[in-house]
């Protein structure tokens, strides 16, 4: 697993509060790693900080998995 | 007209987190006050304060992750934790969790407290300074909002009754105890969840209230003897923190479960002193019409009065409230024992009237006026039992509960035996 990918699961089982084998490629934060709303404008937040981006809000919104949060850093850093 | 009687307590206190923990304590005469170690006080004027005792939580100490788990904790000020903490405890000791929806319906939240989460408001800022907007959590507008306390209540135990908060300063916690007591007696709910909750002890907060010269300043070296209710020797309040919260229930919906009633909310009465912002009526007449409008509600009359759990703060304030309560009791003033718990807890601000309420509300239980210590000098001559440094065995059938705030805002609460 990439570097990127460590420290974006990390965040996610950080703010999210689940174990980390459940953050696969494909979970959702929403549907699988109970995350509200309001969860998922933090951890786009906690992202920013991490690795010094800024992540558009419309961005933001196709941001729904852990496999998405990852590549789209990856891109843009 | 539907009464109003109390099942559940719960209490998050300075001296313990618990309420026989808290109450042995009390009777015993002990301080929560020490040092300030919530954030360094070097900048501020008073370094003590009366802070929850933070541990596993054995021995009285609190432990959150008892109350909150560590990933919601995070996104809620400390008053709301310490507000879910009481409310659970209250919850349970009055077991009603119901699973049904019409029981829910009938089951309502009025938390309130006196500044809400003044501590995340004054690092968010900070963050925002440094970081900008964009670093502004989302969590932080409900982890602040005075109101969240009744919403979190709410939604963990699925009481969908009336959902409502106080915000009236320092008598913050006896106005939503005697408010919930209306909706009640009104029809709106059968059961209310009632109290306040309060986290100020914090730089912004020190330094605000020193501003206002209301803080104890001069017991650096003794933080225990620093509140010190109708002492010569006192000079202004000590700052405490926690949550005292009760369940009110409809008397005979409680009696039809078989639930366990420690007293009757007797009566409630509200005034306005249109004064001054900080500062009483120099005679305490508004305290006073409080006091008597308690005492109306209730059909009582002064001399039924056998305890009264003073506001006093250990301010000049002290003497003013103990002028209303003479005059109030007339020849029935020798008779009456006051105390304040405050010399013990400290000032918990918005959950200073809930805490209050709940030690008057164990006063009638065990018989027993908890004492105000510190009391070595007394400031003046009163007929009044001020209960000085130990806790007074005696018949208490009736108490009363004294909260007066900022802005001239007066509630007094009276409880007693059922009848």
């Amino acid at each position: 697993m990439s570097d990127v990918a460590d420290r974006v699961k990390k965040i996610v089982v950080e703010h999210l509060g689940v174990e980390e084998d459940k953050v696969t490629e494909t979970a959702s934060f929403i549907d699988d790693l109970g995350a509200d709303s309001l969860d998922t404008v933090e951890l786009v937040m906690a992202f920013e900080e991490e690795f010094g981006i800024e992540i558009p809000d419309d961005a933001a919104e196709t941001i729904q998995t852990f496999g998405d949060a990852v590549k789209f850093i990856s891109e843009a850093s | 007209m539907r009464r109003v009687v109390v099942t559940g307590l719960g209490l998050v206190t300075p001296l313990a987190c618990g309420v026989e923990e808290s109450w042995t304590r009390i009777l015993d005469g002990q301080s929560g006050a020490g040092p300030i170690t919530r954030f360094d006080p070097s900048r501020v004027t008073t370094k003590y304060a009366c802070e929850v005792k933070y541990g596993d939580g054995s021995d009285g100490t609190f432990n959150p992750d008892d109350w909150m788990e560590p990933k919601e904790r995070r996104k809620v000020d400390d008053f709301i934790l310490y507000g879910l903490a009481a409310a659970e405890q209250a919850v349970k000791d009055a077991g009603w969790t119901p699973e049904d929806e019409e029981s829910r319906l009938r089951t309502g939240v009025m938390i309130g407290s006196g500044i809400g989460g003044l501590n995340s408001i004054a690092e968010t800022t900070l963050l925002m300074h440094e970081k900008g907007p964009r670093r502004v959590s989302p969590f932080f507008i409900p982890g602040a909002l005075i109101n969240l306390i009744s919403g979190q209540v709410g939604i963990r135990y699925g009481f969908k009754g009336p959902n409502h908060a106080v915000v009236t300063a320092c008598s913050t916690g006896a106005h939503a105890i005697g408010d919930a007591a209306r909706l009640i007696k009104y029809g709106d709910a059968d059961v209310m969840v009632a109290g306040g909750a309060e986290a100020a002890i914090c730089e912004i907060g020190i330094a605000g209230f020193n501003a206002c010269k209301a803080l104890s300043t001069k017991r650096e070296d003794d933080p225990k003897a620093a509140s010190r209710p109708y002492d010569a020797d006192r000079d202004g309040f000590v700052m405490g923190e926690g949550a005292g919260i009760v369940v009110l229930e409809e008397y005979e919906h409680a009696k039809a479960r078989g639930a366990n009633i420690y007293a009757e909310v007797l009566g409630y009465g509200l005034s306005g002193d249109a004064y001054h912002i900080t500062a009483p009526s120099e005679d305490g007449e508004g305290g006073e019409r409080s006091m008597r409008a308690a005492l109306k509600d209730a059909g009582l009359e002064p001399k039924d009065i056998d305890y009264i759990n003073a506001h006093g703060t250990s301010t000049m304030a002290d003497v003013i409230e103990l002028g209303a309560v003479e005059r109030m009791m007339g020849d029935a003033a020798g008779k009456v024992t006051m105390s304040s718990t405050k010399s013990m807890t400290g000032h918990l601000l918005g959950a200073a009237g809930a805490i209050e309420a709940i030690f008057s509300i164990l006063a009638v239980r065990d018989q027993v006026a908890p004492p105000t210590i510190n009391l070595d000098n007394p400031a003046v001559e009163s007929p009044v039992d001020l209960a000085p440094n130990k806790k007074v065995e005696r018949e208490i059938n009736v108490a009363l509960s004294n909260s007066f705030g900022f802005g001239g805002t007066n509630a007094s609460v009276l409880v007693g035996k059922v009848r």
